[in-house]
């Protein structure tokens, strides 16, 4: 087994997480819990791809997968921000709608055949830097760069910039903001449709460069769940999002190549001997993603740091004294 | 505390109205908050509105300053009639209001929280150009404050602040302050006067929110009373009118009432505090060695500006918080650390701060409510099962008893006026014949009629023998309720004074301030000797 | 919440306010509101149908047709229905206490995995008597169930885990779990699956008492609707009439307020989770004896613990009315099976979830028309 080729692909398929984590960073710094990732990156991945078939162009696919993801995140938005309902129970209920319109929609298209993907390609000078060059700026679809990019960008965006001070206040006190002229509700429908269309961009990811295809709602796998346990784990900060994102990428891809070898460190390989032992392999990630959550809940209740003051709450103006 | 005479040099007779209010009207399902109330503020003066709590004072400004839209009448800024759709318009017809509670982003800096909404910055924050041009607004109108620090780790007083630099970056001329002196100590109220006093005498005009009407009449160059939603006077010059007159355009009445308290025959000793130490929400101490006790048959006041450890005392006490260090004592039990329920057990009672979010479940009905602390014994658990009939009428007969007014007992008591709701709590902690009740903040909030009888059901309690230990920040409520007063500042209790019946005496107010504000009782009365040396 | 005027719009003559009640609705109008929401779904899904190339309208009739055409399809309704039952019954207990277990899947999964173990283990050998055979694997089904809720519930009283998450996670986990058993220890002939079991560890089912009744010839209804209802009834009771019930009533209104009237919550929370866990597991255990009779997989993880959210939020957490609700979706599953696309039953409950949260806002707001003032 080579690492340096695990870990590669395991950037490749952590940018799915990347996407769909800072995506619901957005959201919730915003105040707006949205549990619906996970069916909002199945339409993603199933627009694109279908998007892709039709078309024959993948940039269009992306294109089109960010769009209906982020349309049907403001379904979400509308319930939670203008009527105020239960933003776990209506984030449940998008996950529903996304899986169940991305089936209806989606019906055929795993028959569909090989479609173009995104472009790969390396990044000249950087590759030759020793193991990172191979891992990071290798034959990479041109999605991972991207990642690369909106890290950094939406650090400094969210504590540099001016829309991110209000960002930071709409979710910790809004009705602040609102005393201030910042309109409270359309930033939340605002950052709610962009963690809708990373989402998006998420599945997109999926079907259109790390696993490319429409497998119905194996394609995500619980991944968007993955994102929210991780928004949570990274504490609301993109760094740390996506070296836990990264970090669950290369996981995933580790479980599929440890089984294919016949000899694993000298051994003989009980993975490829004992094939059912695999489906303790399957439950890494899923036991991963709580042991991550027990370890990001009690490092917050140590430091005291929590979710956005506003997170979960309606925003709902002109209360009397308050 | 407050005894100088009004600036001397208010505006003119002929300075130009900057604003004008006329005929506002605010409904509020079920309530008429505002109705055709006219209100004019010179350029230049310090206009006090006074009127009680739930007049319509706050809603009325709350309209001048764009968070609410009134139902009809006109408002005209420099003459000409404006339309605010929300507070930006306000500001920017030069309007801005400080609100009673502080609308500051905790996690910001200073200068993050003064920036929220502005244009300029376009784009990148470049706090430190900010964080210079903020601390020469504040040199200029006297308001310390460190522009880097986050507002978390300001004191209230250092909050305040902020929000008055927050209007006066904006450029605002009309600053609304409403009820600003509620959460600051006697000393500290004087140097919001002075920053005041520096606005006006730089052209600015302040309309000063409060019910009490001392201040008023020592800050303000005129006055307007609202009662009930009607405006009862319009901008009457503060020198020509006396106390009792504004107390009944308040009031509506002449006495402002005065209860009947038989004097204090106390008992055992039945709450024993000892040298406790707790910490608050965010792991910082609270409480620093507070050591106090009340006895069966008395009222024992807690006097302190906010935020100074009374909350996390309480909860000590009824067993809701960690105490790191001493102990709590009920008629011999330790009840500190301890469940809460150990508390309930023993016959604690706990009147809470927070009404609707630790003192009733406001989903439930009044009946559920109103069992919270009796579901677990006869006659309400019967054979393991809840008999809700003997609920029912429990909750019914505490209705008549308590003249808590709702069609039925059905009903979830989210939907009850403050009053009401204050009522139903009341009524459950007193019904379980309480040894000891502690009552935090038991009027706040609440109109003069309900405040009269919260006060009447504590000292019937005092008669009936409970020690009662009530926290306060009104000194008013406590000097007449209580015989004992503590004050505790910064997690400590400052001192002990003994309250008479009667007329409080200016001395033993005084006292209690410089206590509220951080001085010992023992250091006070060794200055007052060295003085009288 | 008190009061004030939320959105204003502006028209000519007249204009829309939107209030806060005041006062409660009559008992006839939140039941109202429900079927509205219901309506608007199905015409939703409709046109979505359309959309996708189907037709709504003979979509629904074949549903209708396919779920209660006969008394042979209203009993395979029934049969679908019951491990919803039981699944909105874990949801809705735990929902009460606003804890969202979503994995009243992963815990229905264990409880039928918990019930084969009785007799793939084997611990009864075949040939025991039904009437231990049944409430053993019984026990063992809501035990395997309440385990798999214990673990959320712990982490969630003790670290403060999101309940959400992990909950979610150990759904996967106890698919593979099964997986691993059915595959590699207890496999038939290499398939992913279990031996079929022995009648004696059956759920007795209608169509056993054709002898005597022709009519019930054919029949699948089996003893887990019975198992449902009487499972529905004493929760309500536990919910309305007992000490602990009142608890999770409080805790779930007002966590301050439960600590404040001297409730460990910590305990509850982990009690409640296991009583959530304990019923799903139950529900698995009669799908696993009463339908399935083997252990399997695809049939057990068929979506019912998710189905349950829904049904359990439609009946508004009332455990009576989580029966009705139970059969329509039945219903829905039933006839979906045979609808093309297969993803419209899946859309049409996630049409009707939005619908219904969308449509509390009318419990909580009114609406009032204004004419001519202005």
């Amino acid at each position: 087994m080579d690492f340096t080729i695990i870990l590669q692909a395991g950037i490749a398929s952590g940018t799915v997480l990347l996407f769909a984590t800072i995506g619901e960073l957005f959201s919730e710094r915003a105040g707006v819990l949205n549990l619906g990732v996970e069916g909002m990156m199945l339409i993603g991945a199933m627009s694109a791809f279908s998007t892709t078939i039709a078309t024959g162009n993948p940039w269009l696919g992306v294109l089109v997968a960010m769009f209906f993801a982020g349309l049907i995140s403001q379904i979400h938005a509308f319930i939670v921000i203008t009527l105020q309902a239960d933003q776990v129970v209506s984030g449940l209920s998008l996950t529903f709608l996304g899986a169940g319109i991305s089936l209806v929609l989606g019906e055929g298209l795993s028959k569909a055949g090989t479609v173009s993907l995104l472009p790969s390609f390396s990044i000249p000078l950087l590759t030759l830097i020793p193991i990172i060059g191979k891992i990071f700026f290798t034959n990479q679809s041109v999605l991972v760069y991207v990642g690369y990019l909106l890290v950094p960008l939406a650090w400094y965006y969210i504590n540099h910039t001016r829309p991110g001070l209000h960002l930071r206040a709409v979710g910790e006190y809004p009705s602040a903001a609102d005393a201030l002229g910042i309109n409270v509700f359309r930033m939340r429908y605002f950052y709610v449709f962009i963690g809708g269309m990373l989402a998006g961009l998420a599945g997109a990811t999926i079907s259109l460069a790390v696993s490319p295809g429409w497998f119905s709602e194996l394609t995500t796998g619980g991944q968007g769940w993955i994102a929210i346990g991780l928004v949570i784990f990274a504490q609301w900060d993109p760094i740390r999002a996506a070296f836990g994102a990264y970090a669950f990428g290369a996981l995933r891809r580790l479980i599929l190549d440890i089984q294919g070898p016949l000899v694993l460190f000298g051994f003989n390989n009980p993975f490829y001997y004992n094939p059912y032992l695999g489906f303790f392999l399957q439950m890494l990630p899923y036991l991963f993603t709580v042991i991550v959550l027990v370890i990001g809940s009690r490092e917050a209740m140590r430091k005291r740091i929590g979710a956005p003051a506003a997170l979960g709450n309606p925003y709902i103006r002109g209360e009397r004294g308050k | 505390m407050t005894n100088q005479t009004s600036s001397t040099h208010g505006p003119s007779s002929e300075a130009p109205l900057i604003v004008e209010m006329r005929g506002i009207v605010k409904k509020f399902p079920g309530v008429l908050a505002n109705d055709h109330v006219n209100f004019e503020l010179k350029r230049g003066e310090i206009h006090g509105l006074l009127g009680e709590n739930g007049a319509g004072k706050s809603t009325l400004m709350n309209v001048l300053a764009g968070l609410y839209r009134q139902e009809a009448g006109t408002i005209l800024v420099n003459g000409e009639p404006k339309v605010f759709s929300s507070p930006r318009d306000a500001i920017n017809a030069g309007i801005g209001m400080v609100h009673q509670h502080f609308m500051l982003v905790p996690s910001q800096t200073v200068t993050e929280n003064i920036l929220l909404g502005l244009d300029d910055p376009r784009f990148f924050l470049r706090l430190p150009d900010y964080d210079t041009k903020i601390a020469e607004l504040g040199e200029r109108f006297g308001l310390k404050v460190d522009p880097r620090a986050k507002v978390w780790q300001l004191s209230v007083g250092e909050q305040q602040r902020v929000e008055i630099l927050k209007m006066l970056y904006r450029g605002v001329n009309v600053l609304i302050m409403d009820e600003p002196t509620a959460v600051l100590a006697p000393q500290e109220i004087e140097g919001l006067f002075v920053t005041l006093r520096a606005m006006i005498a730089q052209g600015k005009s302040v309309i000063f929110i409060s019910h009490k009407l001392q201040e008023v009449s020592v800050i303000a160059d005129r006055v307007s009373v609202l009662r009930r939603g009607v405006a009862t006077a319009s901008g009457i010059a503060s020198k020509g009118v006396s106390r009792q007159e504004l107390a009944r355009l308040m009031v509506g009445r002449d006495v402002i009432f005065s209860l009947d308290k038989k004097p204090s025959q106390p008992g055992e000793v039945v709450l024993d505090v000892r040298d406790i130490y707790a910490e608050n929400d965010k792991g910082l101490p609270a409480l620093r060695g507070i050591s106090l006790n009340v006895r069966a048959g008395e009222i024992v006041g807690v006097a302190g500006v906010a935020g100074n450890g009374q909350s996390e005392l309480s909860q000590v006490i009824s067993g809701m918080r960690e105490c790191k260090q001493g102990h709590v004592t009920l008629a011999g039990d330790t009840v500190s650390n301890r469940t809460t329920l150990f508390g309930i057990q023993h016959g604690m009672a706990y009147v809470p701060e927070d009404r609707t979010h630790v003192g009733s479940a406001p989903n439930l009905s009044i009946t559920d409510n109103v069992i919270m602390k009796k579901y677990r014994t006869a006659p309400i658990l019967k054979r393991g099962l809840l008999d809700m009939k003997a609920a029912t009428s429990l909750a019914n007969e505490l209705k008549q008893a308590y003249d808590i007014i709702v069609p039925n007992v059905s009903t979830p008591v989210r939907l009850l006026s403050g009053g009401n709701l204050q009522r139903v709590i009341l009524a459950r902690e007193i019904s379980g014949l309480p040894a000891f009740m502690v009552a935090v903040q038991p009027t706040r909030g609440l109109d003069v009629g309900a405040i009269e009888g919260v006060h009447r059901l504590l000292l019937a309690q005092r008669e009936a023998g409970a020690a009662v230990l009530l926290v306060s920040e009104e000194l008013e409520e406590l000097l007449s309720l209580s015989d004992r007063v503590y004050v505790i500042y910064e997690g400590r209790i400052m001192g002990e004074v003994k309250v008479g019946g009667g007329e409080p005496d200016e001395s033993l107010i005084d006292t209690i301030g410089q206590m509220m504000t951080g001085t010992p009782l023992e250091q006070i009365q060794k200055e007052g000797v060295a003085a009288h040396d | 919440m008190t009061e004030s005027t939320a959105v204003q719009k502006k028209r000519a003559s007249f204009r829309i306010r939107i209030e806060p009640r005041l006062s409660e609705p009559p008992k006839w109008y939140p039941v109202a509101v429900s079927f509205g929401a219901i309506i608007v779904a199905l015409i939703l899904g409709g046109v979505l149908i359309s959309f996708a190339g189907g037709d709504p309208i003979r979509s629904y009739q074949h549903i209708a047709k396919a779920s209660f055409g006969d008394t042979g399809v209203l009993s395979d309704t029934i049969v679908k229905a019951t491990p919803i039952i039981l699944a909105a019954l874990a949801c809705s207990v735990a929902f009460r206490m606003k804890l969202w277990n979503i994995g009243a899947e992963g815990q229905f999964i264990m409880g039928a995995f918990g019930a084969s173990a009785i007799v793939l283990a084997p611990v009864l050998p075949a040939g025991t008597s039904r009437w231990i055979f049944i409430p053993v694997m019984m026990v063992a089904g809501m035990a395997a169930g309440a385990i798999w809720g214990f673990i959320p519930g712990y982490l969630k009283a003790k670290f403060n885990v999101n309940e959400i998450i992990s909950t979610l996670m150990l759904n996967y986990v106890a698919v593979a779990w099964v997986n691993f058993w059915i595959f590699g220890v207890w496999t038939e002939g290499g398939f992913q699956m279990s031996p079929k079991f022995p009648n004696e560890a059956w759920l007795p089912r209608l169509l056993e008492f054709a002898k005597t009744f022709p009519a019930l010839r054919g029949l699948t209804t089996h003893l887990g609707l019975v198992i449902g209802i009487v499972a529905a009834i004493i929760l309500w009771f536990i919910i309305f009439r007992s000490r602990w019930g009142y608890e999770i009533r409080l805790i779930g209104d007002n966590p301050h307020a439960a600590k404040y009237a001297g409730i460990n919550i910590t305990r509850n929370v982990i009690w409640v989770m296991m009583l959530s866990g304990a019923l799903a597991g139950l529900g698995g255990m009669s799908e696993v004896s009463g339908v399935v009779h083997r252990l399997q997989t695809a049939p057990i993880a068929a979506g019912y613990g998710f189905t349950g959210i829904i049904v359990a939020w439609l009946a508004k957490l009332n455990p009576l009315v989580i029966i009705v609700a139970s059969i329509l979706f039945g219903a829905l599953i039933l006839a979906g099976r045979e609808i093309q696309p297969s993803g419209v039953p899946k859309m049409i409950q996630g049409i009707i979830l939005v619908c219904l949260i969308a449509s509390d806002f009318l419990l909580r707001y009114r609406i009032v028309l204004d004419r001519g003032e202005e």
